[in-house]
């Protein structure tokens, strides 16, 4: 784990950071862009990127690394902005998103240098990704993690609880899943689309440790990931969170799942946002 | 070369499978780097004995064969060649998307083993038949894609898929005494057809079971004083085009044939190539038809659905008849 002290006013500062350049970046590429669900993930990211993760700037295919896997690949916006806040993507490369012959669009496309270990968007792929790299760190007795971030909506995806029941039936303790637990999908909300009853219960069923929190508190997602290293299971992090969090238009807003920022809401939400560090929206 | 360590005769009649499964462990002994997967199909795969020797490089997934390819790409990452194993409709069709998306799209280095590919299970049905397999994942890019000719070349494509950390798909076919090919250790190169029988006037591009048919075949025609040419097409992809356009200039009637339904796969993408190059040659398309077939033996089947020798012989006369 990452020897830099946790400091919440840091991260609260790079978080709303990565919402404002988010909604910047959003709006120059002039489409529509998946802003709810990467707003969503925005404080876990931060954690991840700011505090937990243990790579090397400078030597992004560092074998000993750990490995952070979006399986919910279309918050693909909000991931190459964190990459981008933390000195992993360069500047240039985030300008280019959704650009003619960028290398970065709507969902990821693995790139080792920029920090995209694999390619994602279609929905059900990355648990079993992070179930073969935990497999494989385990075998060659390296010490580092694995961090897969699913949707909650993507848990309809058959192919996730097949890759639930392997980790647990492999025994694999270096893996930790989270569930971006925003409540909505594409068509409207996980209740009303396919709505998996308990679904921390339903992990634990699958030989899963979950621990609940609140998806936007640094404090909560720092002791949960701390939590997930001392327990002797795979561990899933269910993370309640609120689609499009910190805009009051687009919060819990589902035509922000795919939605396109003009320059008049950007400045809107921006200001909305503020610079104020101090500000404890963020933590609920 | 790993297949100088067996008998030939004695892997052609424990079958293509079961072939699979000691190549896999014979090759792990001398690269680390190798783990077999399976869901749930271990056993079938050959594989128990591997389990035996190398508990820590065996992983059984389970039955569930999306997961087998996407834990494989994972796998893959850290340097380790994963060979996964499964009947063929439950790998190519199953976890089509996982292929495309872990094979194809990342091209992550996982060797996939479609077990029992062709209509080699019989009275198991068209449920377990791989009647498309090669045509699905021809249809993804940048997948290579071998049809081993006998267990010789089962063993070879096994070595030498490992020789690239491209993503590789294999299908066996055949079954337990299926024919041989090879009488003893080949050469074998991805993407390098091989002159079993000299180009001739006609010639047979083959590949899988049906290269020792068309062997057959050849024979039989060439008693018809017929010069008649076999090349095992081994490779789908990538295709030997050198050896191709040779057969376009040299011959007067080109055979594809592959236990595969005809309309994609193998007769299909020699069709192509012809095509695009503008070639005038005639070609004779001999596969499964495009429809889910009747119940039968192996051997039934394959009369049936005039895969046998005569079949393709009397089909051959009759075009040159025309």
């Amino acid at each position: 784990m990452n020897e830099i002290s946790f400091n919440q006013k840091d991260l609260k500062s790079h978080a709303a950071n990565i919402r404002r350049s988010i909604l910047r970046i959003a709006e120059q590429s002039s489409g529509p862009s998946h802003i709810g669900g990467s707003f969503s993930i925005v404080e876990i990211l931060t954690y991840l990127y700011g505090h937990y993760l243990n790579i090397k700037i400078d030597d992004p295919r560092w074998m000993q690394r750990d490995r952070f896997i979006l399986s919910k690949g279309h918050a693909a916006l909000g991931f190459y902005v964190a990459l981008t806040e933390f000195g992993i993507m360069p500047e240039s490369v985030l300008e280019s998103y959704k650009k003619d012959e960028s290398k970065i669009i709507a969902h990821p496309i693995q790139d080792l240098d920029f920090g995209i270990e694999s390619s994602n968007g279609s929905l059900g792929h990355g648990l079993a990704f992070g179930v073969g790299l935990a497999w494989a760190t385990r075998a060659k007795n390296q010490e580092n993690r694995i961090v897969v971030l699913l949707g909650d909506g993507e848990c309809n995806e058959g192919s996730v609880w097949e890759a639930a029941m392997s980790a647990a039936h492999l025994q694999l303790t270096n893996i930790t899943a989270i569930v971006d637990a925003n409540g909505l999908q594409s068509d409207g909300t996980t209740e009303s689309v396919m709505k998996i009853n308990q679904i921390e219960n339903v992990w634990k069923s699958f030989g899963w440790e979950a621990i609940k929190i609140n998806g936007h508190d640094f404090t909560e997602i720092d002791k949960a990931f701390k939590t997930s290293q001392t327990i002797s299971a795979p561990v899933v992090i269910i993370a309640e969170t609120t689609k499009g969090k910190g805009v009051s238009f687009m919060e819990n807003n589902n035509e922000w799942h795919h939605g396109r920022i003009t320059q008049t809401l950007l400045e809107q939400a921006v200001s909305e946002i503020g610079s104020n560090t101090d500000d404890n929206r963020w933590s609920v | 070369m790993l297949s100088e360590k067996f008998n030939p005769r004695q892997i052609a009649r424990l079958g293509p499978r079961a072939t699979y499964g000691q190549a896999l462990l014979e090759f792990a002994k001398v690269n680390d780097s190798v783990i077999a997967m399976s869901a749930d199909l271990g056993n079938s795969s050959g594989l128990d004995r591997f389990k035996a020797t190398f508990p820590n490089r065996f992983i059984n997934v389970g039955i569930a064969e999306q997961n087998l390819v996407g834990v494989a790409s994972g796998i893959s990452q850290l340097g380790y060649v994963p060979y996964a194993s499964s009947f063929a409709p439950f790998l190519a069709c199953r976890a089509l998307e996982q292929i495309r998306m872990n094979l194809g799209y990342m091209a992550s280095n996982v060797k996939l083993v479609a077990i029992g590919s062709g209509i080699s299970m019989g009275y198991l049905g068209n449920s377990h038949f791989g009647l498309e397999d090669a045509g699905l994942i021809h249809a993804i890019p940048g997948i290579t894609i071998i049809s081993p000719a006998d267990c010789i070349e089962v063993v070879n494509a096994v070595e030498a898929c490992a020789r690239t950390n491209d993503p590789t798909f294999i299908r066996l076919t055949g079954l337990p005494n299926s024919p041989m090919v090879y009488e003893e250790s080949s050469e074998f190169e991805i993407g390098k057809a091989v002159e079993i029988r000299p180009i001739g006037d006609i010639t047979f591009v083959a590949s899988g079971s049906m290269v020792a048919t068309c062997l057959s075949a050849a024979k039989i025609l060439e008693e018809t004083g017929l010069s008649v040419g076999v090349v095992n097409m081994h490779t789908l992809r990538p295709l030997d085009e050198t050896c191709l356009t040779s057969i376009a200039n040299q011959s007067r009637l080109i055979v594809s044939a592959e236990e595969h339904a005809v309309t994609s796969g193998l007769n299909s993408v020699v069709g192509d190539f012809l095509q695009r190059n503008k070639f005038s040659i005639p070609q004779i398309k001999l596969g499964l038809p495009p429809k889910f077939l009747e119940n039968g033996s192996y051997e039934y089947l394959m009369k049936r659905y005039e895969l046998d020798a005569d079949s393709i012989v009397k089909k051959i006369l009759h075009e040159l008849k025309q």
